[in-house]
């Protein structure tokens, strides 16, 4: 196996700044795995940051009588709840609230993983080159936020004038915007450093096409109606929970080498417990026009407004159940929201693919030689320790609502029809109309426009 | 401090250093190897018959020839395939990708000594096949709408195309993570974030050249041919009057190369798109008949193709008026693009192939190198071409909204009805009779 750049004594670094990690089971096959990789080249090995203990003092102070297992346990559970909580507080503040936290929780993570890539690479001096790696993310959303509000807010966009010129020349905005990015890059190249510049040119394309464009997958989901955007993380978080609860009970068979700690017990048992929680969690919060309704932004109070006449999928039908189930419980048929069946496919897809997401963040840590991505969350690690199962369940519910749900957004469909000629249009206005008569939902006769 | 490669490296070293890899490694030593590449040993592919021909002449010459033959040879064949038609030319797009791809690969996998990663050369070409499958799965739905209504599993395949797309790359995906072996992990996440960018950038653009085929081949022959006189020019200009080096990183520009070539591109450019627009089967869009079940070139051509009076400024010429095409007025911004971004993506790929210590991208093409060498300004102009299209040029797809129209709930469709019909009839375009009628 070769390595990038050679690193002469780095054994007794990497050592000392392990041993200084709150205790793990895996620090030993770390350390070996590690001491096993210095043979050859190990420019691989970052300059891990120590690992401070951020535990609040207050924290500390509470739990000082206990041993390093349980105080690892405390600590991790309080987080835990403090950031469950901050949740709750967040979905009650509203959609824009949310918004913004995901914003920064993208912004965040895209600078954990920079920072990383920087340590990698020990590329801090490099010309021009943490400019370029924001200037990149800037673009990317301008686009990505370009397009959402060219779709969503299409009536504020066509009332204001300098608005409707940014959006009607977005794609051209953008994309001049990114050339200037890669003229900068091309300019910036450095004659001894191109391989490295290089390097964190893919390194930063790289996350942006992971922390970005799901950032706002996520947002879509959001603006199709809350419980798109609360019942997916509460799936993944539960399926972290309830995998680690059964698996600190129950566990005894290895799932994966790459994630020692992972059981078997703890995989089937967590699936189980977040399907189960999945359709209870949405029964709840199916019966509320707050998360059910998509989010709309009204134009005369310049707000979001969460108003609607709830879609039939969160509307209670009944259910025949099959006569093994009607056996067991006497009922004949049961009053469900179409929405709980549809909680099953996304609580099965976080408890059977959330995980691999996490082993990839696993594989990845294990890659560059880190044991978390930052230090922001005491007892958890970064932003991303936490949210790396969570990129691939956002693209899945988004493809998921593509594909199953809704068709495409009626106002987007009316922009488009207006921005096409008019004989085009006419076209069109035909065949709608010959297509709607066949339905029958158009009176033969017509009254004059 | 940094541990690179601290070689006194010479970017004007002859061709041949590069390509030796004794010399490369002698001086690695004190660093990872990884950083040097096996180069293959630079073959000269040239035919038998080009080398007994040119046997007498001296070493740059014969290059120069070398050059020249297989540069007419490249750009008959471009004509050849433009008359073959749009079928043969999506093919040669799709072969092109797939041979760009196969050597940035390749170059990654010399980089990273990683030919024996497990699974990794199915992975990349799994993804590969993934990336192609979402990409001409949109493109059959958009333009191909009338057959896809009428073919059943065709009909499936595209209601739930993004959900199966995802599937299958999820599959990849999770085929990659089960593939991590302990002393491996960071060479295989290199290689699944190479794969990526290529991804990125060669298949993505690949089918952008696509669309703008569709709208138009001339929308595809002329931005490609800006991008070869661009280089030829600013190469003559350059080998004649350049004097004055352009970027350190390909010493070989020049200024007045770069600026030679921005005019003579633009003068070229300006008369190729009189010459062209004149044409039906370049200027309309690419239809496919469903009766007949091919690709069909025949429109009334668009006001972008029809001659209109302009009056030049009155600084030129006392108020004279000329005719031209308006697409001529669009080539200008083209050409423009072409030579002074262009560029950019030369230099990127030159960047690229000094910080890899390659030569070429591979050996495809005698003279020339590999096809990446050839395309490498193309990318960057595809992307705008494709930009500037859906801009300045046209609106969305009609086919294409009318399906998205029939896709929603009833309500919805009967709601964009009575506001399609106040707007046109705002308009004038509806005549009262017509209401009555149905």
């Amino acid at each position: 196996m070769t390595e990038l750049r050679h690193r002469g004594a780095t054994d007794k670094e990497l050592q000392h700044q392990n041993s200084e990690d709150k205790g793990s089971e895996t620090e030993g096959k770390e350390r070996d795995g590690a001491s096993d990789n210095e043979t050859k080249s190990d420019s691989g090995v970052p300059e891990v940051p120590v690992s401070a203990d951020d535990t609040p003092e207050v924290l500390n102070k509470a739990l000082s009588g206990l041993s390093s297992r349980w105080k690892n346990w405390w600590v991790r559970g309080i987080l835990t709840l403090a950031m469950i909580s901050f949740f709750f507080i967040i979905i009650y503040l509203g959609p824009m609230v949310l918004m913004m936290i995901v914003l920064c929780v993208q912004i965040k993570c895209f600078h954990e993983i920079i920072t990383i890539g920087y340590s990698v690479y020990h590329s801090y001096h490099l010309p021009w080159f943490r400019t370029l790696s924001w200037y990149f993310l800037l673009c990317v959303n301008y686009f990505f936020y370009g397009e959402t509000v060219t779709d969503y807010f299409f009536t504020l966009v066509q009332r204001e004038e300098p608005l409707r010129i940014l959006s009607k020349y977005h794609r051209f905005i953008s994309f001049a915007l990114y050339l200037t990015g890669f003229c900068m890059f091309v300019l910036s190249l450095v004659k001894k450093h191109y391989r490295l510049q290089f390097y964190m040119f893919g390194w930063t394309h790289v996350t942006l096409l992971i922390v970005v464009t799901q950032s706002h997958l996520i947002i879509h989901n959001l603006f199709e109606g809350m419980i798109w955007f609360i019942v997916p993380i509460s799936c993944v978080i539960c399926n972290d929970i309830m995998a680690y609860m059964f698996g600190f009970f129950f566990g005894r068979t290895p799932l994966i080498k790459l994630s020692p700690k992972k059981t078997w017990e703890g995989f089937i048992g967590g699936f189980f417990a977040t399907v189960v929680f999945g359709i209870l969690l949405s029964y709840v919060m199916s019966g509320y026009r707050f998360f059910v309704c998509p989010v709309e932004f009204n134009n005369d109070s310049n707000s979001f407004t969460v108003d609607c006449e709830p879609s039939e999928l969160f509307q209670l039908q009944d259910y025949g159940l099959p006569p093994v189930l009607k056996s067991i419980t006497g009922w004949t048929t049961v009053k469900l929201y179409p929405f709980q069946i549809h909680s099953i496919a996304l609580s099965a897809f976080a408890s059977i693919m959330g995980p691999f997401g996490g082993f990839f963040a696993s594989g990845f840590k294990r890659a560059f030689k880190i044991k978390d991505f930052a230090n922001t969350i005491p007892g958890h690690g970064g932003i991303m320790d936490r949210f790396d199962c969570q990129y691939l369940m956002a693209t899945f519910v988004n493809v998921y609502i593509a594909s199953f749900i809704r068709g495409p957004n009626p106002s987007k469909v009316i922009q488009q029809l207006l921005a096409l000629r008019l004989d085009q249009q006419l076209h069109i206005f035909n065949s709608l109309k010959a297509h709607l008569t066949e339905k029958g939902l158009l009176p033969a006769l017509e009254e004059a426009a | 401090t940094c541990k690179l490669r601290v070689r006194a490296y010479t970017p004007h070293a002859s061709d041949a250093v590069l390509a030796f890899p004794g010399e490369g490694e002698g001086e690695m030593e004190g660093d990872s190897k990884a950083d040097t590449p096996d180069v293959p040993p630079s073959t000269d592919n040239t035919p038998q018959c080009l080398n007994k021909a040119l046997e007498g002449l001296s070493s740059r010459w014969k290059n120069w020839w070398i050059r020249g033959i297989l540069s007419l040879t490249m750009i008959i064949g471009f004509f050849l395939i433009i008359y073959l038609g749009p079928i043969m030319l999506i093919l040669v797009v799709m072969g092109v990708q797939i041979k760009c791809f196969h050597e940035i690969i390749t170059i990654g996998y010399r980089v990273y000594h990683s030919y024996d990663l497990p699974w990794f050369r199915t992975l990349s070409w799994y993804f590969l096949i993934c990336v192609n499958y979402f990409f001409y799965g949109e493109t059959v739905a958009d333009y191909f709408g009338a057959l896809v209504q009428r073919e059943e599993p065709l009909q499936f395949l595209v209601r739930y195309h993004r959900f199966i797309s995802f599937a299958l790359y999820l599959a990849g995906f999770c085929m990659f993570v089960l593939s991590l072996v302990k002393k491996h992990y960071r060479l295989q996440f290199y290689m699944f974030a190479w794969t990526h960018v290529t991804l990125l950038i060669v298949v993505t653009q690949s089918h952008l050249v696509i669309q703008n085929l569709f709208e138009g081949m001339i929308w595809f022959i002329v931005p490609i041919s800006i991008v070869i006189c661009n280089d030829i020019m600013a190469y003559l200009f350059g080998f004649f009057f350049g004097r004055t080096p352009l970027i350190k990183l390909s010493p070989k520009k020049t200024w007045e190369g770069f600026i030679g070539g921005f005019f003579a591109t633009v003068v070229f450019s300006f008369f190729f798109a009189y010459l062209l627009s004149q044409y039906q089967y370049f200027v309309c869009p690419v239809e496919y008949n469903s009766e007949t079940n091919r690709f069909a070139v025949e429109c009334e051509p668009s006001n972008l193709f029809m001659i209109q009076e302009y009056t030049l400024p009155a600084v030129v010429q006392n108020a004279k008026t000329v005719n031209l095409y308006p697409f001529q007025i669009h080539s200008i911004a083209l050409s423009t693009f072409a030579s002074l971004i262009g560029p950019f993506g030369g230099f990127f790929a030159s960047g690229f192939k000094r910080a890899f210590k390659i030569k070429d991208f591979a050996d495809t093409i005698p003279g020339h190198g590999g096809i990446m060498d050839r395309f490498d300004c193309q990318y960057l102009m595809a992307t705008f071409v494709h930009v500037y299209i859906t801009s300045f040029i046209r609106g969305p797809n009609p086919s294409k909204v009318l399906q998205q129209l029939l896709v929603l709930q009833p309500e919805q469709q009967l709601s964009i009805f009575n506001t399609l019909r106040n707007h046109l009839g705002e308009k004038g375009m509806l005549p009262p009779a017509v209401e009555e009628a149905q």
